[in-house]
């Protein structure tokens, strides 16, 4: 990894405009856990919903994609990515520094609040909290690594990744059996409920697929992700000619 | 001392030809590549400095093949012409980032040098989302040249500049170039070129038109023929008498007006009033053909 591309990819990250949604969503989410704590009085089973169902299936995957594209799809689309790649720099270190970076943005701004989520409305003590912790850490590796090789494999990263985080993940990942198995929600929730126990089918926070092949799954997606963008970064078409 | 050398370099993409068949060797000095909008400049630059792998032929950097190849940029200097930078830092603290990733053993030093050799000390503590076009530009120049390369490459580098701007990067660039650097800097104005490149190699349509230093090429631009469309009372009879008096070597009367091919400007002018006079055509209108970059440009190819 490399500090100065860290530097860099953090001010380009949190100096654009785009910053402001990185804020704003996750107060969204924030503002509806108090109005289910509000509604609700701290009923587990409605808190369980609000982090299983819109926090961790859509506002997890946005953040990512806001963040993972941020880090290093508008370098690409605007050009200043040929002042990192001008470097004898080799190309698997520019993408570790940006994921790093993506990986401790999306700590900071999806899987924090995701866990705030939990607390403000309801937890019992503080196991929801810690499940919803890991499921969120590992989805965000997942979604961040994905969600950057996208950004250099196409100037689209932003639609695609808009449709396979909302009609993938949070759609056919919710419902169809088939898709459940190949789903980054799916694998991630499988540390939630290994974490909640006994109590996980009661709260319906199940998974398709059991904790070992998950996290299986989930290492061989982050590091094809993380394989694809380097081998792509290195042959990274940059001209305005065509 | 560094060598470029394209050999044989095609580039396409799809169905357009981008490059075609380019072949040369640039070395110390200053060199130009001029030609008009869309005929493969930035094309070639992208092939010469590792951002696009050619479809066919090699480009190497004094023997070693620079495509994929990241250890070049120890040795390149690139200025692109995407305007582009990270606006949210400063000019100081860009070009020190620049020089970071280059792992210069003294960064600040570099930095500081690259700045003040395109003047911009001064502005370097302003973020450069508030820079003018020239400033950027400058700021641009400093981060290639902030690790000293003996190869820089520059993208349409006057874009943007006023004046003043314009004739101090062409000081440097020519500093550059005495100093034994390797400079290639591309534009589509010829005066711009010929003040500064030793060298000029001449693109058009992705194909390596003509090569040589300015004199060769600025003969073969004006010594070629001019051509006029006419519209006369008489395009017929005027056409007989340009003919009869051989101030052109070619009239053309099949396209409704009369065109015609001078083989010398100043003979022609001189020579149509006075045949018109004579033979009691009155001239309607007097233009001519094509006087446009590309046009001369086509002149050369098809040469």
């Amino acid at each position: 990894m490399n500090r100065v591309v860290m530097q860099l990819t953090v001010r380009g990250l949190l100096g654009r405009r785009r910053a402001v949604l990185l804020v704003l969503l996750p107060v969204v989410l924030l503002a509806l856990a108090g109005l289910v704590r509000w509604a609700s009085g701290g009923n587990l089973q409605n808190s369980v919903n609000l982090a299983n169902g819109f926090a961790l299936g859509t506002f997890l995957p946005l953040m990512c994609l806001l963040i993972g594209t941020g880090v290093i799809g508008t370098e690409i689309d605007d050009g200043s990515i040929v002042y990192l790649l001008a470097k004898p720099v080799p190309r698997r270190t520019i993408v570790w520094s940006k994921l790093a970076v993506a990986w401790g943005a999306a700590v900071v701004f999806a899987v924090l609040p995701l866990v705030a989520t939990v607390e403000i409305a309801g937890d019992d003590g503080a196991r929801l909290g810690w499940a919803f912790a890991a499921a969120g850490a590992l989805a965000a590796l997942a979604y961040t690594a994905i969600f950057v090789a996208l950004s250099v494999v196409t100037r689209n990263a932003v639609i695609i990744g808009l449709l396979y985080a909302l009609l993938w993940e949070t759609v056919l990942g919710g419902y169809v059996p088939g898709v459940r198995d190949v789903s980054v929600r799916q694998w991630a929730l499988a540390a939630a409920e290994r974490i909640l126990g006994d109590q996980a089918a009661a709260w319906n926070v199940t998974s398709a697929v059991g904790l070992t092949p998950a996290l299986v799954l989930l290492a061989v997606a982050m590091t094809g992700a993380v394989v694809l963008a380097v081998r792509r970064l290195q042959t990274l078409r940059l001209t305005t000619a065509d | 001392m560094s060598t470029l050398v394209l050999d044989g370099v095609s580039r396409w993409y799809g169905n357009v030809v981008a490059a075609n068949d380019v072949t040369m060797t640039i070395g110390p000095g200053v060199t130009g590549l001029l030609g008009p909008n869309g005929a493969g400049k930035s094309t070639l630059i992208a092939m010469m400095g590792g951002f696009l792998a050619p479809s066919a032929g090699t480009v190497t950097l004094d023997g070693t093949s620079v495509w994929r190849n990241p250890e070049i940029y120890r040795t390149i200097g690139l200025v692109p012409e995407a305007e582009a930078m990270y606006d949210m830092v400063t000019g100081w603290q860009f070009v020190l980032a620049n020089a970071r990733l280059h792992r210069l053993p003294d960064a600040e030093g570099a930095a500081r040098a690259a700045l003040e050799a395109v003047e911009m000390m001064p502005a370097k503590d302003r973020d450069i989302g508030t820079y003018s076009k020239g400033m950027k530009q400058r700021v641009k120049m400093a981060t290639a040249l902030v690790h000293d390369p003996s190869v820089l490459l520059l993208d349409e580098p006057f874009n943007g500049m006023d004046p003043r701007q314009r004739l101090h990067l062409m000081a440097l660039l020519r500093r550059l170039g005495e100093e034994g650097r390797t400079v290639l800097f591309s534009s589509h104005i010829l005066e711009e070129v010929e003040e500064i490149a030793g060298t000029i190699e001449v693109i058009v349509a992705g194909r390596h038109a003509a090569s040589g230093d300015f004199r060769r090429i600025r003969r073969l631009m004006t010594e070629r023929p001019h051509q006029y469309t006419i519209s006369s009372t008489d395009d017929r009879r005027l056409a007989a008498a340009i003919i009869a008096d051989g101030a052109a070597d070619t009239v053309d009367l099949t396209s409704g007006s009369l065109a015609v091919q001078a083989p010398d400007l100043g003979v022609f002018v001189h020579a149509l009033p006075r045949l018109a006079r004579d033979s009691g055509i009155r001239l309607l209108d007097v233009s001519p053909a094509d006087e446009s970059l590309e046009s001369v440009f086509a002149y050369l190819v098809a040469r």
